[in-house]
């Protein structure tokens, strides 16, 4: 794991490079970490974005881990914190604090196949390990890549997935819950694209990520296609604070999600995830 | 097809694998292998639904068309999945449109003679029924999720 800062609980203020609109409610933000030296991390990672003012927001890091000059977030205007963070513009500073937490088992998935589930935002937190696995493409088996959103406009990333598709080898298919009869993809939930692959279980590692409910649906699909709970690694959203395991804002069971997750192998919160009162 | 390479190649059909020979044939006999380019309809929305459709490759969007708001794409098939239940429910008619949005390779199963060894072989009934409840099972969880819009507001 990524060595903690200095002062995890110190916010570090870096200044936006570029602002890339990718929805009508979602932006990609590009942070200069050149005076720092870089700002290394793991594919799966998070930081506090602060949005001076408003407050801090666990955000996941959605960019390449070998452009450590640069930190790449990927933003949803959903609430107090995040929706200004969506109006921030070229040149403003934002406060950041990380990286924290696990994050994806890439190494571990090295000779095997992969298949990548995501939902809505949730490629976002996925696209640091697609990165790493394009960029080491002949470590890996069979690479799928399924992902749903909303609508057709709400598809993040679609020409990267395009990319993805055509240069690495990544067999990717996009679905949307709604669509009119312009769409010629698929439409329906993202799980539903899980029975119709040939995959090997045995073989296979699932990464997946999304709101809590899909996660669910998504793993009950894997399972019946007999891929193991223990070969499933989720990445969980719980509401943070102080992002180092201490506040007990983001417990899990026996768990701290900052700390200790965001992902974690199924097995370990499948009974946890059931429980409501948790 | 030859009859044999047809019973072979829908014994091999995740819907039918794993069942027992004789249901294979039983089913193949009423069966034939169909094609659909781009565009083409497998049925319309208020036909004769007489064929259970077991798709092998490509692509089929189910429509339906609302007033004010165009032809909606309700969902999009593909290869393992089922079309045509109503072909074995009265009044046998199609609920919504089927369109082929790629080339489109089925098995079409001929319902007239679906219900009739349904009918006849409980034992190949009980079979096809339990596959068609799995198709039927997965179809309801996914318009669940879908229901939830979980991708609506914080995700």
């Amino acid at each position: 794991m990524t060595a903690l800062p200095v002062d995890p609980m110190r916010p570090e203020p870096m200044r936006v490079l570029r602002v890339t609109r990718e929805t009508a409610d979602t932006v990609t933000l590009e942070l200069d970490a050149r005076a720092r030296g870089g700002f290394p991390f793991e594919p799966g990672q998070f930081n506090m974005l602060y949005a001076f003012g408003a407050g801090e927001s666990a955000i996941s890091i959605a960019g390449d881990v070998d452009r450590v000059k640069s930190l790449v977030h990927t933003v949803r205007a959903v609430g107090a914190v995040t929706e200004p963070l969506t109006r921030v513009k070229n040149g403003d500073f934002i406060g950041v604090r990380g990286p924290f937490g696990r994050g994806w088992p890439v190494a571990e998935a090295r000779g095997k196949d992969l298949l990548l589930v995501a939902g809505g935002i949730g490629l976002a937190p996925l696209r640091s390990a697609i990165y790493e696995i394009v960029a080491r493409r002949d470590d890996f088996g069979r690479v799928v890549l399924l992902y749903g959103a909303r609508s057709p406009a709400d598809v993040l990333f679609a020409r990267e997935l395009e990319r993805w598709r055509h240069r690495s080898r990544i067999e990717s298919l996009v679905t949307v819950d709604h669509a009119s009869r312009s769409w010629t993809g698929n439409v329906g939930v993202v799980t539903s694209l899980i029975p119709r692959l040939a995959i090997d279980p045995e073989r296979t590692l699932a990464l997946i990520c999304g709101p809590e409910l899909m996660l669910r649906f998504a793993a009950s699909a894997l399972r019946a296609t007999g891929v193991g709970e223990e070969r499933i690694f989720a990445s969980l959203e719980r509401s943070m604070k102080c992002a180092v395991g201490l506040c007990g804002r983001c417990q899990l069971g026996p768990s701290f999600v900052c700390k200790d997750g965001p992902v974690f192998s199924y097995d370990r919160v499948r009974r946890l995830l059931e429980i409501r009162e948790v | 097809m030859h009859p044999e390479s047809l019973e072979r190649s829908l014994g091999e059909h995740p819907f039918v694998a794993g069942m027992r020979d004789v249901d294979v044939a039983f089913l193949a006999g009423c069966t034939k292998n169909v094609r659909f380019s781009p565009g083409d309809y497998l049925f319309h929305e208020g036909g004769a639904a007489d064929t259970l459709f077991v798709l092998r490759d490509g692509k089929v969007a189910l429509e339906s068309h609302a007033p004010g708001r165009g032809t909606v794409v309700l969902e999009t098939l593909g290869a393992t999945d089922v079309i045509g239940w109503s072909t074995l429910f009265e009044p046998y008619r199609w609920d919504v449109d089927g369109r082929a949005i790629e080339s489109t390779l089925a098995f079409a199963v001929d319902g007239r003679c679906l219900r009739g060894k349904l009918d006849a072989d409980a034992p190949f009934g009980y079979a096809l029924t339990k596959r068609l409840l799995l198709q039927v099972h997965r179809r309801l969880e996914q318009a669940r999720l879908r229901e939830l819009d979980v991708y609506r507001g914080k995700s």
